[in-house]
């Protein structure tokens, strides 16, 4: 922290000598000033860092009872029993990260795709228009899709989708059992539409921050459109739309209202993509208003720091992936 | 035009008449706890407040669990539950903390079978062995022979309960335990279960929701919830052995025919009497003996006017009133609160 306010700090120029003379009475702005300026903003983004390291605290703090009563089991205990005082957050574990991953693998082919089509293919008002209809999209409430997956996606799913994913490939583990429509698919798919206006406008965001002459060089030596997408344009962005996939994988892990609705709320450990399940941020919605019970409370508090480190963690990871990538350019 | 201008002027007149208690202080009395009286309970507020200008009682429907803990705290005048407090929480007050039974509401079971017509009867034990995961389809022979006349369709039970602790889950999961032991012992009573089957909805409109999509499903909403949504709903098997389909009146029945502890914390599931509903619950406010100052009047004068007056918008906002015997015993009581 100290090495970057030595280089910041003001320099030890005398003021200006007209100045001076004229006797201004306030002190030279270069050096109060600056000061002033980096005091200030110095104390916003150590705000930040300690307000994530509050919320860590106070989940540590707030957990302390279930953290001693279940030790390491908690997050291999597969038991939710609010009755009898046994928690586990397995399941819950499982579900946030199935679900999240059924999510990318759905947006990140189609939302990169539909970047590239913006920023390569399509003319500029038209890329422009569509850019700011998916910015729209974003800015969606949850509880909207949530209604949208409840009303619209699973009956769809359950008329549609599993009769005929579990007729073609119902001999994977993955399409077998019965077709309620709610479940870890459906939950996975409402996830997926509302991650892939995230990815969309970053991903263009940044396609069209590669350098014109790049694609330019590269028609001139008479690569095709794909080609020029492929070796020159997507490898640029690569960092960034990395950075895209990972914002949309954070939303996916913390979000609430529109899982809870589709996905079936039951802890269950499973392979089946047509069980329902439950997730960390679910069960937290669920139970926690009418939790009694200090254990009980605790174990919820516990859910939520797992749910904390799962994205501590994803994101740490993401940021040394794309630290990675970016030496390697170099 | 005219119904404005007597509108304005009846306006004027309670400004007049109101005038002189305003310019003492306001009241406010907060509260905190239970969704599931919510809407009565407003409505209780809103009339009492029309009467006193001067007092202003806020509640906030943050859960049974949060009212009790923030009772407890003494962060609020009163606090409001669905299930009585445990000996444990009641343990840990300061002072002494009263449970006064406000009114009465029903859980009803729901299904969704589309080729059916003509209500449907349904025993304690077969229910508990639906939701236990053991009766698997609706043509098992056990809920034949409970419906002898019903052509019951070849399809398989799909369990729908809340997924959000709830009191009506505690109510749902309190009969089952009144009914069947292996219910007790493997699943027990809560506002949140390890359900053994099913799917999870969020509030009675995720379990409404669900239901109404899912052919051969089964679940168990409000009773208010389920008729305002028209919900078909199934005639119970109470303990005397009669098939009651749930009515205000048949909760108000079980309310009756059950032996009212002094401290009213009583459960009336399954409950004794030919007219009872079983599968309906008090719901209470949680107010300290001695509040003390005017905070305690009010608390004292809102409760008598309650069980008066109040118990008279119950059954408009879907609720059993209290039945008049109970109401009695509840008065003596509130008569203490200072």
């Amino acid at each position: 922290m100290s090495a970057p306010v030595a280089e910041i700090s003001p320099t030890k120029t005398p003021a200006p000598p007209s100045r001076e003379r004229a006797g201004v009475a306030f002190a030279p702005p270069g050096k109060w000033g600056d000061r002033l300026f980096l005091g200030v903003t110095f104390s916003f983004s150590a705000g930040i860092i300690l307000l994530a390291a509050g919320i860590g605290f106070s989940l540590w703090s707030n957990s302390a009872l279930a953290r001693k009563a279940f030790g390491f089991r908690f997050l291999i205990d597969q038991v939710w029993d609010p009755v009898a005082g046994n928690f586990g957050a397995l399941t819950f574990l499982f579900g946030t990260l199935l679900t999240s991953f059924l999510a990318l693998l759905i947006a990140v082919p189609l939302g990169v795709g539909a970047a590239l089509f913006l920023s390569e293919l399509a003319p500029r008002r038209i890329s422009d228009l569509l850019a700011f209809l998916t910015e729209l999209l974003a800015a969606v409430p949850s509880v909207i899709y949530g209604l949208l997956g409840i009303f619209v996606l699973v009956p769809l799913v359950r008329r549609f989708l599993e009769p005929v994913l579990g007729k073609t490939l119902g001999f994977l583990p993955f399409f077998r059992g019965p077709q309620y429509g709610i479940g870890f698919l459906a939950a996975g798919l409402v996830l997926s539409i509302m991650v892939i206006p995230f990815i969309i406008s970053v991903s263009r965001e940044i396609l069209l921050s590669v350098p014109p002459l790049l694609r330019e060089a590269a028609l001139a030596l008479g690569a095709t459109r794909w080609e020029v997408a492929t070796t020159v344009a997507l490898p640029y962005a690569r960092s960034g739309i990395m950075g895209a996939i990972f914002l949309a994988l954070a939303r996916a892990l913390g979000e609430t209202m529109a899982v809870t609705m589709v996905i079936g709320n039951t802890p269950i450990l499973t392979a089946s993509l047509f069980s329902p399940g439950y997730t960390m941020a679910s069960v937290l919605a669920n139970e926690f208003s009418e939790a009694s019970g200090d254990l009980y409370l605790h174990a919820l508090v516990e859910i939520a720091l797992v749910l904390f480190a799962v994205t501590l963690i994803i994101n740490a990871g993401a940021q040394l992936l794309v630290w990675g990538v970016q030496r390697k350019k170099r | 035009m005219k119904h404005i201008r007597k509108f304005l002027s009846v306006l004027a007149a309670l400004g007049i008449a109101v005038a002189p208690l305003t310019a003492g202080d306001t009241i406010t009395l907060n509260g905190a706890g239970a969704t599931f009286p919510y809407p009565i309970y407003s409505k209780w507020f809103d009339l009492y407040h029309e009467k006193h200008a001067d007092v202003e009682i806020n509640y906030q429907s943050i859960g049974s669990g949060g009212g009790i803990k923030q009772i407890t705290a003494k962060t609020v005048d009163f606090g409001a539950t669905d299930g009585p407090m445990t000996n444990a929480e009641i343990f840990a007050v300061d002072g002494k903390i009263l449970h006064i039974p406000t009114v009465l509401g029903a859980v009803v079971v729901g299904y969704n079978l589309p080729t059916l017509s003509g209500k449907l009867n349904i025993s304690g034990t077969v229910l508990a062995n639906i939701f236990l995961g053991k009766v698997k389809s609706w043509s098992d022979a056990s809920l034949k022979a409970l419906n002898p006349d019903v052509n019951l369709p070849e399809l398989p039970i799909v369990v729908v309960h809340r997924s959000d602790g709830s009191g009506t889950t505690y109510c749902f999961s309190d009969y089952l335990s009144a009914v069947s032991g292996e219910w007790k012992s493997k699943v027990g009573t809560g506002k949140s279960l390890n359900w053994p089957v099913g799917l999870g909805g969020k509030g009675n409109e995720g379990v409404a929701g669900t239901l109404k999509q899912t052919a051969g499903g089964i679940g168990y909403v409000e009773l208010a919830y389920a008729e305002q949504n028209k919900i078909p709903y199934m005639s119970i098997r109470n303990k005397a052995g009669k098939f009651i389909v749930p009515t205000l009146e048949g909760v108000s029945a079980a309310a009756a025919s059950v032996n009212m502890p002094a401290d009213f914390r009583v459960s009336i599931v399954n409950a004794d009497g030919d007219a009872s509903y079983p599968i309906s619950t008090f719901t209470w406010l949680l107010v300290y003996e001695k509040t003390g100052g005017k905070r305690g009047e009010i608390l004292h004068d809102f409760l008598l006017w309650m069980l008066d007056e109040g118990q008279k918008a119950a059954p408009v906002l879907g609720y059993a009133p209290l039945p008049a015997s109970v109401a009695a015993k509840v008065r003596e009581t509130a008569e203490k609160v200072r």
